[in-house]
């Protein structure tokens, strides 16, 4: 028997086309590994055995007939629960939201049912995306399958956990300021945050409008770049939306992957090194610039000497469209209603502040009035009016830097995995999680997080980032996927080869033995 | 130049929760508001970072007013928008009385 769960998606599709198996014995594959392993992973918020299995069979029934829905028809995808799933609970990881069940699909989930991917389930995250280790989910925080005693990132980092636990082949997950590329990290797998506008918001709750973007949580660059595919592309249902073509991402994967990136200009920012950057971070980040040197690359170092105040610009702008979007959250259409303690017939605006004090996490808290304190009158200007101010000049750095170099280069996390507990009452120490990833958010332009190997301190994985201009989306995977070839070459297989054996988890204790 | 304070009182905090309707108890406002005075501190070099005349981004890509053709096309019924909701009646989302409050 094939050991299924471990292959990639690209090859999931091709064994499908073969008829060497089905969607359903796939999809059942991976509801077994899910019932092996999430105990003490907890990737999954909820499954859809049901569901998914349903999909399964309607996919083999359109092969038997001769008409796949897509290439990747019957390869089963697990989606994070910020994206509404008709029919399927989605929760955003936050009680406030608990049990709701969506009556519409969001754009991206009815592109994965279109494209005939089953469902398997919805995975874990920070509450309404606010993190970056998935411990401010109201549900229970998420283990890293590296070692279950540590963070998978955040804040998709069920998605992350998910793929890297061979739970699921794929995975979507949203980006607002590195909660797809910084799970990749930490968990050595491959993330993608598409260009803004390149892969539709709708139905997907928002937390900063002019931020967020979905994309693929996947083990290899081809992998993502077929989700790519299937997920991106213009929706007349988002304003936002780029009515353009997203280019041919899996032909520059197969461009990259020939080793070769001769005539091409990598930029390594200044500013993303030196204190606070874990050392194992750094020396496999050179050693992946002396791969691509020798792989033809001429590596330069570029200064965006902006990026310095991107953290700070973020958490002025980040907190007050989430305060604004968070606004929604009522008690009187859907979700939670709280009637206060000790109130006979209670206000609907009363009943509305017991809500959002029962159903809110503190860090959906503290954002919530941080943003109500950047947008009230008498500071707006000194915070929020400046941090607009400086997103232009990040995204002035951006274009400049790309006057010189074809794409731009850096570490996608300061550190590797760190401890379960370490940071959950330390936001700025949590928010410097996302010090690399957040520059690519604020300008819009795509990035993708490439395992490149273990730290030597902790046995860790890192991941490397690579950023270029907007809609020039195939040059990270042309790269990204240079990268992941050059790397494979070296350690014989893919980096979750390395990882701790999952089959041999003590279930007692959830620790592999 | 604006007052920018370098710090936020318990008792702003307690102001602000109040405009984003969220009922604070004692315990979670000594929590919360040490720590956003010292995330508020962080945020303040911003202040400093931008010349006048640095036009503001709202949003990464230029975007003009986006149309669309006027068409029917199909929503939600009644019943799925009335789905989530914490109480209805009648094919109307029902809620506590909004009239009254002293505020």
């Amino acid at each position: 028997m094939n050991d299924w769960i471990r292959t990639t998606a690209a090859e999931l599709a091709d064994a499908l086309t073969a008829g060497e198996t089905t969607s359903v014995e796939l999809t059942q594959a991976h509801l077994d590994r899910i019932a092996a392993v999430d105990g003490p992973v907890h990737a999954f918020l909820h499954v859809d055995t049901e569901g998914a299995l349903a999909q399964a069979r309607a996919a083999d029934g359109r092969r038997a007939a001769g008409n796949t829905a897509s290439v990747l028809d019957g390869v089963p995808i697990a989606v994070k629960d910020v994206l509404a799933t008709k029919g399927v609970p989605t929760t955003c990881g936050s009680r406030i939201l608990e049990g709701w069940v969506p009556p519409y699909d969001a754009t991206v989930v009815a592109r994965l049912r279109k494209a005939g991917l089953p469902i398997l389930g919805k995975t874990n995250m920070d509450e309404f995306a606010m993190g970056s280790s998935t411990e401010h989910s109201a549900y229970g925080t998420t283990h890293n399958p590296w070692d279950l005693d540590r963070i998978p990132g955040g804040s998709g980092g069920g998605s992350a956990a998910a793929v890297a636990a061979f739970e699921a082949p794929l995975a979507v997950g949203t980006d607002t300021g590195g909660s797809i590329r910084q799970p990749g990290a930490v968990t050595g797998t491959v993330g993608v945050k598409p260009t803004y506008g390149g892969v539709s918001r709708y139905g997907l709750v928002a937390l900063a409008n002019s931020l967020d973007q979905a994309g693929p949580v996947t083990r290899t660059v081809l992998d993502a770049a077929l989700l790519h595919e299937v997920i991106g592309g213009h929706d007349p249902l988002d304003s936002t939306s780029i009515d353009q073509p997203i280019g041919n991402l899996v032909e520059a994967v197969k461009q990259g992957s020939s080793g070769d990136l001769s005539g091409v200009r990598v930029g390594v920012i200044t500013e993303m090194s030196g204190e606070g950057w874990q050392a194992g971070v750094l020396a496999r980040f050179q050693d992946s610039l002396d791969l691509l040197t020798k792989a033809g690359a001429e590596v330069v170092e570029v200064s965006c000497p902006t990026f310095v105040h991107a953290l700070a610009t973020y958490y002025l702008i980040l907190p007050a469209e989430a305060s604004s979007n968070l606004a929604r959250f009522d008690a009187m259409r859907y979700g939670l209603r709280v009637l206060p303690d000790g109130v006979a017939e209670p206000s609907a605006e009363e009943v509305m502040r017991a809500t959002r004090d029962a159903g809110f996490g503190p860090e959906v808290k503290r954002r919530i009035i941080l943003g109500t304190y950047a947008l009230s009158s008498g500071y707006y200007d000194a915070y929020y009016g400046q941090a607009q101010k400086v997103r232009t000049l990040i995204s002035r750095d951006f274009a400049s830097a790309f006057e010189q170099v074809d794409v731009l280069v850096s570490p996608t996390a300061p550190t590797t995995a760190f401890p379960i507990g370490e940071k959950v009452d330390d936001p700025l120490a949590m928010y410097l999680n996302d010090l690399a990833t957040i520059p690519a958010n604020l300008a819009g332009v795509p990035g993708i997080s490439v395992p490149n190997g273990l730290a030597d301190e902790d046995g860790l994985p890192s991941g490397f980032q690579v950023l270029a201009p907007a809609l020039a989306d195939d040059r990270v995977y042309r790269v990204g996927a240079a990268l992941e070839s050059l790397l494979a070459q070296e350690w014989g297989g893919s980096l979750l080869d390395q990882a701790p054996d999952l089959d041999r988890l003590d279930h007692r204790t959830g620790v592999a033995k | 130049m604006p007052d920018t304070p370098d710090t936020v009182s318990r008792e702003e905090v307690r102001h602000l929760a109040d405009l984003a309707r969220i009922e604070l108890s004692d315990e979670e406002l000594d929590h919360l508001a040490p720590q956003l005075a010292v995330i508020i501190d962080s945020v303040a070099s911003i202040n400093e970072v931008a010349a006048g005349d640095i036009p503001p981004t709202s949003h990464p890509l230029p975007l003009t007013n986006v149309f669309r053709e006027d068409v029917v096309r199909p929503g939600l019924t009644a019943e799925e928008a009335l789905s989530g909701a914490p109480e209805k009646e009648q094919q109307r989302f029902k809620v506590p009385r909004i009239l009254g409050d002293e505020q």
